[in-house]
């Protein structure tokens, strides 16, 4: 709202009303104070709440890149998924994940070429594949948002595409350009993007393993690194393995097979990129002014980034160009009784605008989403009392002050796990030895995760049977899918085995009350820990307890996360703790965290317990090649049951996000695989404006009785100050 | 005066070399390229291949310090250390490791962090010579005694029990004010308001201890006693003579922070959310971007520097009696 508006509009009415100030006290004080705002002083969003369907959010990290060809952070997913979009996404609704066409027509056909490239039938052997085939059609009539790069002249030549410095003299932001233009998505978009994946001036993270499976790519990697003067451009290259069949059809070959690659086809790195992007963003001039693909996506989905202040705010507002998408029509089980189902096949997106502002810290984010402010909002661990109460049963309900807010509660299992790793290099904790075997299982029973996760998460994490989180094919439910090596069945539910099992362990190792029956001497354990400041040292006397349990010495080595980093990569380290987030949900992502040639010191691989067991390897090699199924249930269960077994973790746990959002806050599934969700949701507006109406009337005569407080006080001392003049004048 | 700036000036050069050196070998010391390299590249399929086009493409691939294979001077200037920091001494900070424009980031940062610092010294100033005043008035009084007790209260308590406490009573129990936030222009009062108040509530207990004991000391003088003596009001003596002669320290002691007031405050600029300076080097250390933390050290000792050289001149101003050779 413009800010004389208010000030003409709104003070003398509502302000004096209140205060009974005289007219020229109030409107002078309320100028100060509310300058810009509607009738809730503290509002911090400047405009009125109650006009145009916004979404207000906060982030606290800023993100780093927006180059779908870089990013790969969660905190830029939440923005880029908003606005790129690949060729699948992850139905909203539907557990387990499915993948669906999202700029494709349909799923992508694959075929499997023998070494000629001759089409083998379906079913054939996964040996004599050569080459997978990936056939993928887009959707006609996709357009990009409206961007200066596609900016044309009247004679069909781009306007922004030969700037001189002059020229960019005035441009600080995209916007002080003043013509846009768009065009459609063409096949040859997303054949690009592949080539810059390659490109190593764009440091694609996950280049290393793309270069592993597309055909071409690895060649093209080194002709780039080995050419010089290679422009930003790459349509003059071509690379062997993709390639563009027709306007709305590629093709991707793969070396093999390699059934994952399905899920990279979900991520942002292959989103289609324009060529004009480059050309435009890589004029002189343009970098040192901050004008890059890094801070100016250019996308065809729903929403485009317009204000883009990751140190203050990022908004998204409405591609202008979107063809509109339906709401789903399914979901699962209950999805309708929680109204998930309420907007289906209505014309997405819902919202016109999302603010994201940047909070830092816990305290007033919260406090802005009680006000009513962010639509939706995390629960920090300082605030978790003040927003979730258990009953008596365990069952993880809402307090009666978030209750009479009308504020809803969502939990989702993370595809993430926090686990205790075993470096199997180590001499006394690794090796594949009964010996070491039964102290690993010890361990895994004292570290005692139920309470880790009760002291430390406030109960909001599931304890780990495995390295696979629930809600992932081949996690088996009930009793089947215990660790029984830790866990019993009891009573129905899974129940941590008893302190003086682990002991048992431990003397069957010949650590009997933590004495070594070789050498005589203590058990002492070494612990690789990153950081050792207030907030961790909780947790590290937690574990030292844990082990203590055992009469074991735990010694912690703390150090920083590079130099930790850097004994993994040797395998110093001994006893550790870290996590993996799922890249897509496939057990073949969890699991090949203890594949053999993943070994961390040997390839620099994501298995950093260095376990190498060859009868799991083989399955594993079976188990990634093929459809989910019977087969594949099997093959997955000997692989836990070998892993559990060994023990080269503890199994640690999954953490449960919490997520609250207001009544106003419609379709807030949670989802922790895909991040464009953005255009799934909607807001009531009306009854946002009201509630924050009645939730934030500001209360003034504090200040008043302060002032009155303050004057009394100086009084004496002004009366004092008189008296002594009027002595002194004596 | 214009031979002893230039002599300072001199004098800044090895200053800044060194702590420039400082900085380098504190940084890499902890961090080396390679781990700088795989921090902005990823953890999980990062290859040597990637660290060692980053390391390149950045000019981490260079030694540190000294490069034994190169021939001549070139030992010393074909490193990390010379080709990063020779570029700083004509302010051109480059890219940040992320590719962003430091220089711009910069301009653009300090005038939030000095949205919130120029009013909280300005007010602050004024507030607590005031108090000081007053105390310095009433000395030996139980106003006095009080005062200084409210002092040392304001001075124990931590800068961010001000923050949680303003922020949970100004802006979430009375609603006065947003919580936190910023914006541009005029929009951007409503939200300097609150951190401002803090900042000069802050500062009372320090600022008006340290006042007072300068006013009571210019009020033990003879000339105070001279003026009271011609009968002057207590009113003329503090304000005509007092103040004036106390505010010589005062004023060297803001002029030496006023460069570095556009560095901002991490935690006020934490807390409100004020897009300012103040958490640009946290976040980088945290980012291990050691581009932005040289550039930002570097600023701050020249800053420092500058801030040191303005009290010398300032005291030639104040003091007539006082000569820079």
């Amino acid at each position: 709202m413009d800010s004389n508006h208010f000030i003409t509009n709104l003070i003398p009415v509502r302000f004096l009303c209140r205060c009974g100030l005289p007219c020229r006290w109030g409107s002078m004080i309320a100028l100060v104070f509310l300058a810009g705002c509607d009738d809730s002083w503290n509002n911090p969003h400047g405009e009125d709440l109650g006009s145009g369907a916004v979404l207000y959010a906060s982030f606290s990290d800023r993100p780093q890149f927006m180059d779908p060809a870089r990013s790969y952070t969660s905190t830029a997913y939440g923005f880029i998924q908003q606005i790129y979009e690949p060729p699948l996404a992850y139905h909203y609704l539907k557990r387990p994940y499915e993948l669906i066409p999202l700029s494709t027509a349909r799923m992508p056909e694959v075929r499997f070429l023998d070494e000629w490239g001759d089409e083998l039938p379906p079913g054939v052997p996964v040996e004599a594949v050569a080459y997978t085939e990936y056939l993928i059609d887009i959707k006609p009539g996709i357009l990009y948002q409206p961007h200066p790069a596609l900016a044309r002249r009247e004679d069909g030549g781009y306007r922004y595409h030969d700037l001189t410095e002059a020229d960019l003299e005035s441009v600080n932001v995209l916007l002080d350009f003043p013509h846009t233009g768009s065009r459609e998505l063409v096949a040859e978009d997303f054949v690009y993007q592949i080539k810059r994946l390659a490109d190593p001036r764009r440091h694609c993270p996950i280049a290393g393993i793309v270069a592993e499976y597309i055909e071409g790519f690895a060649e093209f990697q080194a002709h780039v690194q080995n050419t010089e003067n290679v422009p930003m451009d790459l349509r003059g290259l071509s690379m062997s393995g993709v390639e563009s069949l027709s306007r709305y059809r590629y093709r991707v070959r793969l070396k093999g097979t390699y059934p994952q690659f399905i899920y990279w086809l979900a991520m942002p790195f292959f989103a289609p990129m324009p060529w004009e992007a480059d050309v435009f963003h890589e004029q002189p001039g343009m970098a040192q002014r901050n004008l890059t693909l890094h801070w100016y996506p250019i996308g065809t989905g729903p929403f485009m980034l317009t204000e883009n202040n990751p140190n203050l705010r990022m908004v998204l507002e409405r591609n202008p160009n979107f063809r509109g998408e339906p709401y789903p029509s399914e979901g699962e089980p209950g999805d309708a009784e929680e109204g998930f189902l309420d907007d289906q096949r209505r014309t997405m997106p819902f919202v016109d605008r999302a603010v994201f502002s940047l909070e830092k810290e816990n305290i007033p984010r919260w406090s802005k989403f009680l006000q009513g402010y962010y639509d939706l909002s995390g629960i920090g661990s300082d605030s978790f009392d003040q927003a979730i109460e258990y009953g008596g049963g365990g069952e993880v309900g809402l307090t009666d002050e978030m209750e009479e807010k009308g504020i809803a509660l969502r939990t989702a299992v993370d595809l993430t796990v926090f686990y205790m790793g075993f470096n199997m290099l180590d001499p006394v904790v690794g090796g594949y030895g009964e010996r070491s075997r039964l102290l690993r299982r010890a361990i895994s029973i004292a570290v005692d995760y139920e309470e880790h996760v009760s002291i430390f998460s406030n109960g909001r994490g599931i304890p780990g049977q495995g390295p696979l989180p629930p809600q992932i094919f081949g996690v088996r439910e009930g009793e089947a899918g215990i660790n029984p090596y830790v866990y019993r069945w009891e009573g129905g539910r899974a129940v941590r085995r008893g302190i003086e099992e682990a002991r048992e362990l431990m003397r069957r190792a010949g650590y009997q009350n933590g004495i070594d029956q070789e050498t005589g001497k203590p058990l002492v354990l070494y612990f690789e820990a990153v950081g050792a400041g207030p907030d961790a040292k909780a947790s590290l006397n937690w574990l030292r307890k844990q082990f203590a349990k055992l009469d074991i010495q735990l010694v912690i080595r703390a150090t920083d996360y590079n130099r930790f980093r850097a004994k993994m990569r040797k395998g110093t380290g001994q006893i550790f703790q870290w996590g993996w987030h799922a890249d897509y949900p496939d057990p073949e992502n969890f699991l090949f965290l203890l594949y053999g040639p993943n070994a961390q010191v040997d390839t620099n691989g994501p298995n950093s317990a260095n376990y190498k067991n060859p009868e799991y390897d083989a399955l594993f090699s079976q188990m990634k090649n093929i459809p989910n199924g019977e087969r594949r249930q099997q093959i997955i269960d000997e692989m836990l049951d070998i892993l559990r077994r060994d023990a080269p973790w503890a199994w640690g746990f999954h953490p449960v996000n919490y997520i609250l959002s207001h009544q106003w806050v419609h379709n807030d599934k949670p989802t922790t695989m895909s991040y464009n969700t953005l255009k799934y949701r909607r807001i009531d507006t009306e009854s946002r404006a009201a509630k924050i109406r009645e939730w934030n009337r500001p209360t003034v005569w504090p200040v008043w009785a302060g002032l009155g407080a303050l004057a009394l006080l100086i009084l004496p001392a002004l009366v004092g100050f008189l008296r002594r003049e009027r002595e002194r004048g004596r | 005066m214009i031979a002893y700036i230039i002599r300072r000036a001199l004098y800044a050069i090895p200053i800044l070399i060194g702590v420039n050196l400082l900085t380098f070998m504190l940084f890499f010391v902890v961090n080396s390229p390679e781990e700088v390299a795989r921090l902005h590249l990823g953890d999980k399929y990062t290859t040597q291949e990637q660290v060692e086009a980053w390391k390149q493409e950045h000019g981490y691939d260079k030694p540190l310090l000294y490069n034994p294979e190169a021939g001549g001077l070139e030992q010393l200037t074909d490193t990390i250390f010379y080709t990063k920091s020779v570029r700083l001494f004509v302010f051109d900070f480059g890219n940040s490791d992320s590719g962003r424009n430091i220089g711009h980031d910069i301009r653009q940062r300090m005038w939030p962090s000095l949205a919130i610092a120029v009013p909280s010294l300005l007010l602050g100033l004024l507030l607590n010579a005031t108090l000081a005043l007053m105390l310095a008035f009433f000395r030996a009084t139980y106003l006095d005694v009080g005062g200084v007790v409210l002092c040392v209260v304001l001075m124990s308590i931590s800068s961010l029990f001000y923050i949680i406490g303003g922020q949970y009573l100004v802006g979430k129990l009375l609603q006065l004010v947003p919580i936190s936030g910023y914006d541009t222009g005029f929009e951007a009062v409503k939200f300097l308001i609150l951190p401002v108040i803090i900042g000069v509530i802050y500062g009372i207990g320090s600022g008006t201890r340290w006042y007072r004991t300068l006013f009571l000391e210019e009020i033990s003088k003879d000339y105070v006693r001279t003026a009271r003596a011609k009968g002057l009001s207590e009113q003329w003596v503090l304000f005509r003579h007092v103040l004036r002669n106390a505010l010589i320290p005062i004023l060297t002691g803001v002029v030496v922070i006023l460069p570095l007031l556009f560095m901002g405050s991490l935690i006020t600029e934490s807390f409100f959310g004020i897009p300012g300076l103040g958490s640009y080097t946290i976040d980088a250390i945290q980012r291990q971007d050691f581009s932005i933390v040289r550039a930002m050290v570097f600023l701050g000792t020249v800053l420092y520097i500058l801030g040191l050289l303005l009290t010398d001149i300032s005291y030639t101003l104040a003091d007539p009696r006082i000569r820079l050779r």
